[in-house]
């Protein structure tokens, strides 16, 4: 360790202060960024004497500054000499820790947790306990709230006198006077009560849980809710019913639709920690509830959930209570009056076709399926469409084909791109459900018409979406159905669709196999570099270089080559930069 | 090289009958809130659950009609009757209720306006549990998450024909002569107050212009509150600056806060100078600043106008903020500063100049042509002028490198002919130095540019040096396993000898025109 040290004559603390200090806030920046290699340069004695009592003194700096320091510190354990002179670090991390900018403050309490592993339990009462009292009591808010962060870090590692104080401090805390440092604690509290032995769980957090579950800001009672989920899982059974549910009731009719958001957002987690009686009991109801629930934003998350949740239920009454309960709420949901809630159904109301098995699915929940397939907003049924493949394993898509095709005709020419981007991904997925045959029969033209898409981005995923399919459907059945096409389009008036043919022809020739690529697509090529287009020739010089590697040497060296030498003496400047580009990377394939 | 448009010479696609609108074909990339619109209903309401089961509301005798002696007891009747709610989403539901409660309202208003000797001790329960009802509630979520006050058009509260009508009745009820503050404050309590801020944040600014003149009218009148109300508004303005970057009502907050501030009592107690520093400076950091920055520099003003002293703390916190890509926010900030240096205190002035002047320099020298022009505006200022002019010994060197390049660099006329007009004045303050300056202008750009290179070789030694330390440090893990594993032949290891010190010989390589464009790349032979 001792030996090779900083160097004093080389590196006089003053010159890398000065960089520390320097006006220019992006070449401060820069320092600080490389503060691990100024201590280095150092060694760790003058790291601990001299650079952290200045970053700790006289540091008051820009935010993006302190950020970095902030992180900096957080592994500098060696740099300081380890794990024995860790503390060094906490002085300089507990004025970071008290900034106003929250990235910063942030950044500080996550090196401070960090570098608390490595406090042994000696120094963690010494050292970095005091810190956390210190940050625990300050003036002003933001050291309350970075001090929220830190309790559960150290409360397993200390005596229990100093535990008692670290819970008085967090029960303060949780009555704090400003609303930050509340929902700071709420948001933690989950998190200590992990720490804490069962007893004060049962004593301290549940009293502290049910006052920020009932505070007069609807921002801390949401984060309480949080909590829950951690609380209810360190409790037994048999008590919940008495500490956590009435809360839980509570939050779930809160007048406030932030709590209840909540509830909805957090329910598969509430379920699974409160266990399947309650659940049968008292989550059965309140989701209803909340499927029901008057802002869109609420039903939304609920219906988000709908499947997680019947999965969960307890498998003895589990169809029951979907069909008589759940689901004629759902069917509400499929013709709610808010967009965003009809598609996050649709994009679970699928997977409730496995739970509930081929006749009830299609006696209950094919006439949604069906209902939302024509739903008169796009991403309801694009959701629906992406999630065909549970329904195929249950009922197999033939029952649905019949509505399915009119939707996907009707997405594939919606008006916005975005929309027929979404549903050409899912094009290889459906023709593979569906079979060779009713692709070609239906879908066949649809994925032809989409190369020549006024949207570039949707001639793209047109071409990439037919290679997926020769990848399927194999190299025959490319050789009959799209390649003709493709090639025919090589006569188009129009430049873009002769380029995107040979687009095709770059992704397919690999699929397709040399055959038909020396045989078929290679002579189109060639014929195009005669294009009075000069993108058109460029990108014959791409498209070579491109299927080179499938074609065989010899007509590489009789064919290729020639035309790629004409093309590399083409007056457009970009055209021969392409061609030279092919002509030396195709001499590299055909030597090897 | 892709375009998104077919050449117009096209002949219409071959395959399909594939025909697109023709908005689309404008902008292939619709603005999202176009997306939004059609299915946006422009009204929102958040009365969660209204009662089930519907009062039938049945009109009362007019208040004008009745006898002194029953007036009370109706104006008790006509109160409770408001309390009951309805629902405006559904606009045909019930509306001979809605009606009657509508002219309840009105004639509540008109009551308590104009007649003397209403306001007796018993009403003020009934009508602030009637004001409480109807107006506290949880807003709605907004109907566009990215709601931007300056583009979208707000959603409007439904049920404001009532809403207003109650909001009416309690301004009038705090300006009426009769009005106790005494008997109020025991109902209008901080509970009360923290849910009416609550309420700034609704995106109906009709309500918010409400809000603000009652809540005034609360802090004029209920002495009580004033610190709990300052107290409030405080962690309003901190949770929109540290964690949601959203509140609707910042503006109106403010512009209740500017007229508090003037009343303020010198010297200022801490509690106002916390507020200044920690609170108002950064509010400048808000992304939406535009939307309440003309009030936010009014109560900047006010402080300094109160009280000199914060001058200090105002600028180097402004600079401390000073916005780095937005030049929209740069123009504004300019904006205050001038403000402010138009009531700056000389000696206030002395102490800040420095690191203001390296700021103004700063943005004098930026490509945005509208944040330099801003900041050349300030030697339009007479009063800015004679500051500059005083001091002309320190400000002078500050800006002039800038100046000198600008001038000689700048893309618009404009700027570079407002920055001559800049020279010339400076010339004529103070020839003598502008001639030193122009002289040492080329000697100081070498000397600057020779600490960079010294701060180049510095960087290139000392990562040198780290590299060297962690070949070291491997190399000594590395013996250390070695010798573990050797066991018995106890064979220290020598530690290799410290290398080499650092060497002098990394001069600067000049950068070299880099190689090839895409047109010229060489062909291999």
């Amino acid at each position: 360790m001792a030996g090779a040290d900083g160097d004093d004559s080389l590196y006089p603390i003053a010159v890398l202060i000065d960089e520390l200090r320097n006006e220019d806030v992006q070449l401060r920046l820069n320092s600080i960024k490389k503060l691990s290699t100024i201590a280095l340069a150092l060694g760790v004695e003058r790291t601990r004497t001299e650079l952290l009592p200045f970053l700790t003194d006289t540091i008051y700096d820009e935010d993006e500054v302190l950020l970095a320091l902030a992180e900096q510190l957080g592994n500098f354990t060696m740099l300081v000499g380890g794990p024995e002179y860790v503390h060094c670090l906490l002085p300089p991390l507990e004025s970071l820790a008290t900034v106003e900018e929250t990235v910063v403050r942030d950044k500080a309490v996550e090196s401070l947790r960090k570098i608390s592993q490595e406090h042994s339990p000696v120094d963690l009462e010494v050292h970095f306990e005091p810190l956390v009292k210190r940050l625990a009591s300050g003036d002003w808010f933001t050291s309350r709230t970075s001090a929220c962060g830190l309790f559960s870090v150290c409360y397993p590692r200390v005596s229990s006198t100093v535990k008692a104080e670290i819970r008085q401090h967090f029960r303060t805390l949780c009555s704090d006077d400003t609303p930050m440092v509340r929902r700071a604690a709420a948001s933690k509290l989950g998190e200590f009560a992990k720490v804490l032995e069962l007893d004060y769980v049962k004593s301290d957090i549940i009293s502290l849980f049910t006052a920020l579950a009932s505070d007069e800001q609807d921002s801390v009672r949401l984060l309480a809710v949080e909590a829950c989920v951690s609380i209810a899982t360190l409790l037994p059974q048999e008590d919940l019913e008495s500490l956590v549910m009435p809360t839980l009731r509570q939050a779930a009719e809160d007048k406030s639709w932030r709590v209840r958001y909540m509830v909805a957002d957090k329910f598969s987690e509430l379920q699974k920690a409160v266990g399947p009686e309650i659940t049968k009991n008292d989550l059965v109801p309140a989701f209803q509830n909340l499927l029901k629930d008057c802002e869109a934003e609420v039903r939304a998350a609920a219906a988000n959930k709908v499947k997680e949740f019947c999965e969960n239920l307890p498998e003895e009454n589990r169809e029951q209570i979907i069909m008589t309960h759940i689901l004629p709420c759902v069917k509400e949901l499929v013709s709610d009056t808010n967009q965003h809630v009809k598609s996050a159904l649709a994009s679970v109301i699928m997977g409730l076709s496995t739970i509930l098995g081929k006749d009830n699915t299609i006696e209950h929940l094919l006439p949604l399926f069906l209902a939302q397939l024509k739903d008169e907003c796009p991403e309801v049924r694009l959701n629906i469409i992406s999630n065909l493949d549970c329904v195929n394993e249950v009922i197999g898509i033939r029952q649905l084909s019949q509505s399915l095709l009119p939707a996907i005709v009707e997405l594939a020419e919606d008006a916005k791109w975005r929309v027929r981007l979404a549903i050409i991904e899912y094009m290889p997925l459906l023709a593979g459900q569906l079979g060779v045959e009713f692709f070609d029969e239906k879908l066949n033209t649809l994925c032809m018409a989409w190369l020549i898409d006024h949207v570039y981005a949707i001639r793209e995923a047109a071409t990439c979406n037919l290679m997926k399919l020769v990848e399927k459907f194999g190299a025959e059945w490319a050789q009959n159905t799209i390649v003709p096409k493709v090639l025919g389009m090589a006569n188009d008036p129009n430049y873009l669709h002769r380029m995107t043919t040979l687009f095709c022809i770059n992704a397919l020739s690999e699929a397709c196999g040399q055959d038909i690529t020396t045989k078929q697509m290679l002579p189109v090529v060639l014929k195009m570099s005669n294009d009075q287009v000069a993108n058109v020739r460029f990108n014959v010089a791409k498209s070579l270089q491109k299927i080179g590697p499938v074609l065989d040497s010899n007509a590489l060296q009789t064919e290729v080559k020639p035309v790629l030498e004409k093309l590399a003496t083409d007056t457009d400047m970009d055209v021969k930069y392409f061609a030279q580009e092919a002509i030396s990377e195709m001499l590299f394939v055909v030597s090897s | 090289m892709e375009t998104t448009k077919l050449p117009p010479t096209s002949p219409s696609s071959p395959t399909t009958s594939f025909s697109v609108p023709s908005a689309e074909k404008v902008d292939g990339f619709p603005r999202r809130s176009m997306r939004r619109a059609r299915q946006r209903r422009s009204h929102s309401s958040s009365q969660f659950r209204y009662q089930s089961s519907q009062v039938e509301l049945t009109p009362l005798p007019l208040l004008k009609d009745a006898p002194v002696a029953e007036l009370h007891d109706l104006f008790c009747k006509k109160l409770q009757q408001c309390c009951v709610l309805f629902d405006f989403l559904d606009c045909v539901a019930d509306l001979k209720g809605k009606e009657i409660k509508r002219a309840a309202l009105n004639e509540l208003v008109e009551s308590v306006a104009t007649s003397r000797g209403v306001l007796i001790e018993p009403l003020y329960p009934e009508a602030i549990k009637m004001i409480s009802v109807n107006i506290f509630r949880t807003l709605p979520p907004s109907e566009n998450p990215e709601f931007d006050p300056e583009e979208d058009e707000p959603t409007l509260e439904a049920s404001w024909p009532h809403l207003q009508l109650v909001y009416e009745f309690f301004l009038r009820f705090l300006e009426s002569p009769d009005f106790q503050p005494s008997m109020a404050k025991r109902y209008v309590d901080q509970k009360f107050v923290l849910q009416l801020l609550e309420l700034f944040d609704s995106e109906d600014p009709r309500e918010r212009e409400y809000l603000k003149t009652i809540l005034h009218r609360v802090y004029g009148k209920l002495l009580g509150l004033r610190a709990y109300i300052r107290k409030q508004i405080n962690n309003i303005f901190l949770r929109f600056i540290y964690e949601t970057e959203h509140f609707n009502g910042v503006a109106e907050l403010l512009e209740i806060l500017g007229s508090i501030i003037n009343g303020f009592a010198l010297p200022l107690k801490a509690e106002h100078k916390q507020f200044l520093v920690r609170v108002l400076i950064p509010l400048h950091t808000a992304k939406s600043l535009s939307i309440f920055h003309a009030q936010l520099a009014y109560c900047v003003v006010q402080f300094m106008e109160k009280d000199a002293t914060v001058t200090e703390y105002i600028i180097r916190g402004l600079l401390k903020y000073w916005p780095k890509t937005c030049t929209q926010k740069e123009v504004m900030f300019l904006g205050e500063i001038e403000e402010i240096l138009d009531v700056i205190e000389p000696s206030q002035f002395i102490r800040v100049q420095e690191p203001l002047f390296k700021q103004i320099a700063a943005c004098i020298s930026s490509p945005h042509f509208q944040v330099a022009e801003r900041a050349l505006y300030f030697w339009n200022n007479e009063y800015i002028l004679s500051l500059i002019e005083e001091n002309c010994q320190v400000i002078l060197p500050l800006v002039f490198a800038t100046l000198y390049r600008v001038s000689k660099e700048h893309w618009n006329q404009t700027i570079v002919s407002l920055i001559y007009n800049v020279l010339k004045t400076f010339m004529e303050m103070n020839s003598k130095l502008f001639d030193d300056l122009t002289a040492s202008y080329k000697v100081e750009k070498q000397k600057e540019l020779k600490r960079d290179r010294e701060r180049a070789d510095l960087w290139r030694g000392l990562e040198e040096h780290q590299d060297r330390r962690m070949q070291m440090l491997t190399e000594a893990a590395r013996n250390q396993r070695n010798l573990q594993e050797r066991g018995e032949r106890g064979d220290p290891p020598t530690p290799s000898s410290p290398q080499t010190s650092i060497s002098d010989h990394n001069e600067p390589k000049p950068s070299g025109a880099s190689s090839s464009s895409s047109g010229g790349g060489e062909g291999t032979t």
